[in-house]
């Protein structure tokens, strides 16, 4: 067993964890942060994005050694301070961008890397973007929706497919 | 996965003593490696991660006009640090896999692992990129040498890769529509001295240069030069449910052509 010491959400994390041990098996099991999903555990679904020094990553193909020292932010961090959602999140409601549910932690951690990369994607950017994300509900257009949304753009535009 | 031990030396030396241990293996991004352990088709007892390695990480540009890359570069970064000097490899970088592998996944660790589908091996056999390791220096010409195998010893780790910028380049890619990977992938480079043109995802000996579409391109560098040619022999290419041999053949000479009258 290791010693890791990480970020999470902005606070320090500490723990005991074997070489085998995932970010997203240290983060859940360890953390109790269980909002981060595994969906495939093969590094296809994304349902376990998480951003680790502000860039997106597949936590279920991550060690947690590897993330020794590093930032995390997770789900569970995404909200505003006090507490009602974030605009991306806020979006994904209002545009009905999930079903079940399953996939919309990772879906949203990849939305909120792409607006930070590029704040006025285009559709084809944004399901681009999202090619390492599957949902298994929603045919995405929604989601599409709401991504075009929290970055302030008019969704109309959007003719269903 | 069986369990091993993980270390993360911050600099080549200390891997390289790391790696002398016996069945330890180096972890580059892990996007396949990590994968491969989880099926339980690798029982390394110790995985020695190169990404707390400082040194050989970035893209920069040389005094001899060659864009150098460290091996642990990821490909997040050189799909946004090679576009103003070399967009062709920019390009194929910023079209592997999705963005969270990408922002994993090094330029390293794909030639070391040298699969078949995978696109950098057509970027540097086709650019007659430099392999630069702990040991030595390898032409790309000698350093692939058939599906997953490359001259690499034991505990040899590649810590730079230097391509000479071409005149103009491109890749194309016909994804496998499940995987993304290339089920055929086709870089080609222009120098003043000539062309080169390499292949990966169809051959069963991993990525080939196509000698014929070589020469015809270094005489006159457009699409209509390959229309006269035959496709390149499908039958030791791969066959699977994807694709026959002569079906990637075919799609070869399309990309070939593809990527010349995309060439920038």
């Amino acid at each position: 067993m290791t010693k890791v010491s990480m970020t999470v959400n902005g606070k320090s994390v500490s723990g005991e964890v074997e070489g085998r041990t995932l970010l997203v098996n240290f983060l859940r099991n360890d953390l109790r942060l269980t909002g981060t999903h595994v969906g495939c555990d093969t590094s296809q679904c994304g349902a376990c994005v998480v951003h680790v020094n502000g860039e997106a990553v597949k936590a279920c193909t991550m060690f947690a050694a590897e993330a020794d020292g590093a930032e995390v932010s997770t789900i569970e961090g995404a909200a505003n301070p006090d507490g009602s959602l974030n605009a991306i999140q806020q979006a994904f409601q209002d545009h009905h961008g999930l079903q079940c549910g399953f996939c919309t932690p990772g879906m949203v951690m990849s939305a909120a890397a792409l607006l930070k990369e590029n704040p006025k994607p285009s559709e084809h950017e944004i399901r681009s973007y999202l090619q390492g994300n599957i949902c298994r509900c929603t045919g995405y257009h929604n989601i599409i929706k709401a991504i075009m949304a929290a970055s302030g753009q008019d969704v109309e535009q959007i003719a269903a497919e | 996965m069986y369990n091993f031990d993980l270390v993360r030396p911050t600099s080549i030396d200390e891997a390289v003593k790391a790696l002398g241990e016996e069945d330890a293996q180096p972890l580059a991004g892990g996007q396949t490696l990590i994968p491969t352990l989880k099926q339980r088709l690798a029982m390394p007892t110790k995985l020695v991660s190169l990404t707390g390695i400082a040194d050989i990480k970035g893209v920069c540009k040389t005094d001899d006009g060659q864009l150098a890359i460290g091996g642990g570069t990821t490909h997040g970064t050189v799909a946004k640090e090679a576009m103003a000097d070399f967009p062709g490899l920019a390009n194929l970088a910023a079209n592997v896999g999705d963005p969270a592998v990408r922002n994993r996944g090094t330029i390293g660790g794909s030639l070391a692992n040298n699969d078949p589908s995978a696109c950098y091996p057509a970027a540097a056999l086709g650019t007659g990129a430099t392999i630069k390791t702990n040991k030595r220096e390898i032409a790309a010409d000698d350093y692939f040498q058939g599906m997953f195998a490359t001259a690499l010893e034991e505990a040899e780790i590649i810590t730079e890769v230097r391509f000479p910028i071409p005149e103009k380049s491109n890749y194309q890619k016909f994804e496998q529509q499940a995987s993304r990977f290339a089920l055929v992938g086709v870089f080609v480079a222009k120098y003043a001295d000539g062309v080169r043109v390499a292949v990966t995802g169809a051959s069963n000996e991993g990525v080939f240069r196509w000698s014929e579409a070589e020469s015809a391109l270094s005489s006159n560098f457009s699409a209509e030069a390959i229309d006269s040619l035959s496709a390149p022999d499908g039958s030791n290419m791969i066959s699977d449910l994807h694709g026959s041999g002569d079906y990637r053949a075919h799609i070869v000479k399309v990309m070939t052509k593809r990527a010349v009258a995309a060439a920038s």
